[in-house]
């Protein structure tokens, strides 16, 4: 679904590129400057490759990662199309962790070691993926809203400068439109539904109402800012901005349904800029760092996939094959 | 653990023993191609890794073909394919002394208005 550069102070400071060719890395920043596009066999900085690989990494373990949650209830759809639209939404997202660690692949890393970095636990996903799914509502709300804000965040990103990143998110947000469409479907449903459907599509709604609002990462006043990596177009957008594109799409398709929000402060001001009361952006830490509802679970089902499933892999691998970096 | 997904709580999740991946070996990896219509050309469209060309073929009609139309897939080793590098692009660059090559390059009308304007004149 979804891979967020949030930018840490250390890793601000980490952005140092004096140790680069200055001629290859002024023809390098040209090329971007003319909306050109960089593939894998280029020369780039290292702190391009390695911001670059991080993310789309993190986007990559985002989509494995945000199966699970949907996965769940596959088996308790309420009906035969539903249960055909989430198998099929289900399916993509997987083949979206698929074509991102492809992209990420042609950075120089490879496949298995991203993949263990994720078990390992250092490697990020996307927080919105550690709470838990505790009714069919909350499919609903996660296929329109959480699908929704990795949309603005992967049309956003779709603009950059690394020609791999942006063939895989094309294809990603081409079948990102389906997820949104059915998730607003299965909404409106509920919404103009009986009391029971209307209560439990109004409680998803508070409690996925911050996650969201985290979802895009902390202010902009809070997080350091690298004006390089906008320069380089890894970074194309700043949190609050995506925040508020999406509070501007979304809100009134919510409100439209008599369905309300969980904040008094939310309201859009004269200038248009939405404004909400703070989301506490301590919880968003505490569950980055391994302390929300769902990490440990999550964690657990893939540890236990990739063990169960060893000796299929295992029956399937030469020894003596040698790893090949993708062409593109 | 006491999970909201029953199918979690069905898991044997306790008998993990370290979950760690233990791959110090990799499949092959494969470029994909796609030919979307008869007719048409078949396209680079990714790649997928797979230890045989028939186990690659079926991840490749999985990932590349689960919606829209298709014709055939296409996988080739990655190894198998030779490309240029990327520094020497500039050996495709058109110069301008290439316009003999473009149909655009060659205008008669003016020559044969010219020709017949004259020739009316002889007569
Ligand atoms: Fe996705
Ligand atoms: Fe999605």
């Amino acid at each position: 679904m979804y891979g967020s550069t949030n930018i840490t102070e250390e890793d601000a400071r980490r952005m140092n590129v004096s140790d680069e060719e200055p001629e290859k890395l002024l023809a390098f920043e040209d090329r971007i400057a003319r909306g050109e596009k960089i593939e894998p066999g280029d020369w780039m900085p290292k702190e391009y490759r390695r911001q670059l690989l991080r993310m789309i990494e993190q986007h990559a373990h985002s989509e494995i990662v945000g199966a699970l949650p949907e996965g769940t209830w596959i088996t308790r759809a309420p009906n035969f199309r539903r249960k055909l639209a989430l198998i099929a939404k289900v399916q993509d997202e997987i083949g979206h962790g698929q074509l991102l660690y492809s992209a990420a692949e042609t950075l120089g890393k490879t496949r298995e070691q991203m993949l263990e970095d994720l078990l390992n636990g250092k490697s990020k996903y996307s927080n919105v993926f550690n709470y838990p799914a505790k009714t069919w509502a909350d499919i609903a709300v996660i296929g329109f809203l959480v699908d929704g804000a990795a949309i603005v965040n992967q049309v956003i990103n779709s603009k950059g400068s690394y020609g791999p990143y942006c063939r895989a998110l094309e294809r990603i947000c081409y079948e990102e439109s389906f997820h949104l469409k059915q998730g607003h479907d299965n909404v409106v449903y509920l919404a103009t539904g009986t009391k029971h459907q209307r209560a439990i599509l109004q409680d998803a709604i508070n409690r996925w109402y911050r996650p969201l609002l985290h979802f895009f990462g902390p202010p902009d006043k809070m997080s350091a800012h690298s004006e390089k990596l906008m320069k380089w177009k890894v970074k194309l957008a700043s949190n609050d901005d995506m925040r508020n594109q999406f509070l501007d799409q979304y809100v009134p398709k919510i409100l439209e349904l008599d369905i309300t929000f969980p904040d008094p402060n939310l309201r859009k001001n004269n200038d248009g800029i939405w404004e909400f009361s703070d989301p506490d952006w301590e919880e968003f830490k505490r569950v980055i760092n391994g302390g929300g509802p769902c990490n440990a679970e999550r964690l657990e089902v893939r540890r236990y996939a990739e063990e169960a499933g060893r000796w299929v892999r295992q029956a399937l691998l030469n020894p003596q094959e040698k790893y090949q970096v993708p062409l593109a | 653990m006491s999970s909201l997904d029953p199918r979690v709580n069905r898991l044997d999740t306790k008998k993990v023993k370290d979950g760690e991946l233990h791959t110090n070996s990799h499949l092959i990896t494969w470029e994909v191609f796609h030919q979307e219509k008869r007719g048409k050309q078949v396209t680079h469209c990714g790649i997928v890794h797979a230890s045989t060309p028939e186990i690659a073929l079926v991840l490749a009609k999985e990932q590349f073909a689960r919606r829209g139309k298709t014709t055939n897939l296409w996988v080739a080793k990655t190894t198998d394919i030779y490309t240029f590098s990327s520094e020497d692009e500039d050996i495709f660059e058109t110069t301008p002394e290439k316009t003999f090559r473009e149909p655009g390059a060659y205008k008669v009308r003016g020559r044969i208005e010219k020709f017949q304007k004259e020739n009316k004149a002889d007569v």
